[in-house]
């Protein structure tokens, strides 16, 4: 029973690392990023080439990726996306335009690691160790991503609940025209918020590889399931976002160990269901008109 | 007066660069079309297994200057497309390949499924179909349906029942118990591989302790393991792809599964898992198989190597290869470009191929290899239908 809490609670922190990027681009920027899983897997290559090349183990590797990462795609947002945010009659047609233009990125991205890397599997073993909790093994990778997990998590709760900054950018995931209003510069907020998700989804990806074997083309796995724990939780709330992860992360162990591996993915969208059945703005999520 | 000098020698200048041009072209080619994943969840096996095999085909056979047809030398003009590993596209480029292109020959694409759909397309077309990737019970069924197409991978039952012979060989020898947990991919290959070795389980008396299918694309398995581990196995077979099967050969080595048979696969038999797993893998059985002391198969190793920069798997690679070896030399004792000339040919020659000798019986290759077993660094065929040069299975030791 603890080996399926616990692996439940791990897994739920790689969830939590897929989906805590997405959250921030898709509530807060409005920008529903279809690129969301190439980015991640960038992160992977990313981290795998810094550590076969020069040595560089991936935590430590972290520090080049988050801010590559947050320069990258701040220089997406305002090259390519925020003409489309200006020109934006409504949240719908924002939604669409955006939809477009990640599903280009997608394919550009995908298109320069292939070109990079090639279509072949990578992986690496770093930290492919036991690591003993309550008696049983569990992967040192994947308690260390658990790990950072937690520590983003709270950083970003921190950041979002306790600065200036951070309310700012929860006005604007609540209301950019009211936002606006009280002198919060909406655009920039937004471009933070959208280069801050890029850099988390790249981190995560760096984590990721530690345990996954991933190659150029495999991003969109990635992004289904973002999107779903972003949508579970409530657009653009981070608590939502860790709350649908370890719901899923327990739920889908629990599934796999009890009854039958194959029902994972039944589990996975039957509490998706669920949740969209009897609260369809999420668990954190906000009554809108 | 001037100008119209200058025009004239313009004219003639290219004139005489239409010539020289049509010149050039005049040596006759052969067009070969392909079309593989480059893209899409496949494209790594295909990057590790088809594409590499491809290429060094082409190069090899335009270095020596071309292929003999009929007395003419023809070098090769490679046509490529991607599938995005999806049967509709897959079938739309060999639609374009006959018929835009209208290349000569097609190579076969890359897995059993895109094999399967593109077959009809390539049988109407009136192509020679040398599928060396493709795993399947229906290759009776298929040769009657298309018999243009030629079946060089084995089936689904002959890989099933050589791995349950492995772990019957080790239990007879006394080396393990006759517990085996059983897991699988839950698709077309998983489930085909499933059905056919369970019957083969309870012939050689072997014991399924526990069973699961989990879906395509799982990588986190620590609950498969920790509930096959309970189970208390002596062996443990998964019917696996590369990115699983690397995910549950590190569960197992995390938990410890105690077994002293461990069999996943697809994606054993590719370097990379050496490379990822290093001591650990010493004595991890697999899908697929080489016999890598063949001198053929160490010369071609080594090209393989020197013209992709990789080597090559222990297990489809070098067929895929054998399945190119057998198109050319078909093509040349046809003497012609003529496709039901060389289907013909295909049928009823025999062929001298990094993989031995190979002759069709009735479109199929009767000669596989059916598991390999990480020894010493390298991957050794230990059970195969036909061929000689298996070496004998031995207990793995701890992780």
């Amino acid at each position: 029973m603890t080996h399926i809490v616990v692996t439940g609670i791990l897994l739920s922190g790689t969830y939590a690392l897929i989906a805590l990027g997405l959250t921030l681009q898709y509530g807060v920027a409005r920008i529903m990023n279809l690129a969301n899983g190439e980015t991640l897997v960038a992160g992977c290559f990313v981290a795998f080439w810094l550590y076969t090349a020069f040595a560089i183990n991936p935590i430590a590797g972290l520090l080049v990726i988050a801010p590559a990462a947050f320069a990258f795609n701040w220089a997406i947002y305002v090259v390519a996306l925020r003409p489309l945010v200006r020109r934006a009659r409504n949240r719908g047609q924002l939604e669409v335009d955006s939809i477009l233009a990640t599903f280009g990125l997608l394919f550009l991205l995908q298109g320069l690691m292939l070109l990079g890397f090639g279509g072949e599997y990578f992986s690496y073993a770093f930290l492919a160790e036991r690591f003993v909790i309550f008696g049983s093994g569990y992967g040192l990778n994947r308690v260390v991503a658990f790990a950072a997990a937690v520590v983003i998590a709270a950083g970003l709760y921190l950041f979002l609940y306790r600065t200036r900054q951070g309310t700012a950018v929860r006005a604007v995931a609540a209301d950019p025209n009211s936002a606006s209003l009280v002198a919060i510069d909406v655009s920039r907020t937004a471009a933070l918020a959208f280069a801050l998700g890029g850099a988390l989804t790249a981190c995560g990806g760096a984590l990721l590889s530690t345990f996954y074997t991933f190659n150029a083309s495999m991003g969109v796995i990635f992004t289904m399931k973002a999107l779903i724990i972003v949508i579970m939780g409530g657009v653009g709330d981070v608590r939502g976002a860790v709350l649908a992860a370890l719901a899923l992360g327990i739920a889908e162990t629990a599934v796999a160990s009890l009854i039958d591996p194959g029902l994972t993915l039944a589990a996975t969208y039957g509490l998706f269901i669920l949740v969209l059945l009897f609260r369809p703005q999420g668990i954190f999520g906000r009554q809108t008109a | 007066m001037q100008r119209r000098t200058l025009l004239k020698s313009a004219a003639a200048a290219l004139i005489a660069a239409g010539v020289l041009a049509g010149g050039a072209q005049a040596q006759e080619t052969i067009k070969i079309g392909a079309s593989a994943p480059k893209t899409g969840p496949l494209a790594g096996g295909a990057a590790m297994t088809h594409w590499p095999n491809v290429q060094m085909w082409v190069n090899e056979i335009n270095a020596r200057g071309g292929l003999d047809v009929g007395g003419t030398k023809m070098k090769v003009e490679l046509v490529e497309y991607d599938d995005q590993t999806s049967a509709e596209t897959a079938i739309q480029n060999i639609q374009r390949l006959a018929t835009v292109d209208k290349v000569d020959f097609i190579v076969a694409p890359y897995s059993t499924g895109l094999n399967i759909a593109t077959a009809p397309m390539i049988a109407q077309h009136g192509y020679p179909h040398i599928a060396t990737t493709a795993a399947t019970d229906g290759v009776t069924e298929f040769v009657q349906r298309w018999p243009n197409s030629f079946w060089m991978l084995g089936t689904a039952k002959q890989l099933a029942e050589g791995a349950v012979q492995t772990i019957a060989k080790l239990r007879d020898a006394g080396e393990i118990g006759s517990r085996v947990a059983l897991v699988h991919v839950a698709d077309a290959f998983g489930l085909e591989l499933v059905a056919a070795a369970k019957p083969a389980l309870e012939a050689a008396k072997l014991e399924i302790v526990y069973e699961a299918s989990y879906p395509l694309g799982t990588q986190d398995v620590a609950p498969i393991i920790a509930a096959a581990k309970a189970a208390n196995p002596d062996a443990f077979i998964g019917f696996s792809y590369p990115g699983d099967t690397f995910a549950l050969t590190e569960q197992a080595q995390i938990q410890n599964l105690e077994v002293g048979a461990f069999y996943v696969g697809v994606g054993t038999a590719f370097p990379p898992f050496a490379g990822r797993f290093g001591a650990a893998a010493e004595g991890i059985l697999g899908i697929g198989g080489i016999n890598i002391d063949d001198p053929k198969i160490k010369d071609y190793t080594d090209r393989h190597k020197a013209s992709a920069g990789q080597g090559p798997d222990y297990w489809a690679s070098a067929m895929t290869y054998a399945g190119l070896q057998v198109l050319e030399q078909a093509i040349e004792k046809a003497g012609t470009k003529d496709r039901a000339a060389v289907i013909e040919a295909i049928k009823t020659g025999t062929f001298d191929t990094v993989m031995g000798t190979i002759t069709f019986d009735n479109n199929v290759n009767p000669k596989v290899w059916t598991v390999g077993q990480w020894r010493d660094g390298v991957f050794r065929g230990v059970a195969a239908d036909g061929i000689e040069g298996a070496v004998d299975p031995v207990k793995k030791q701890g992780w």
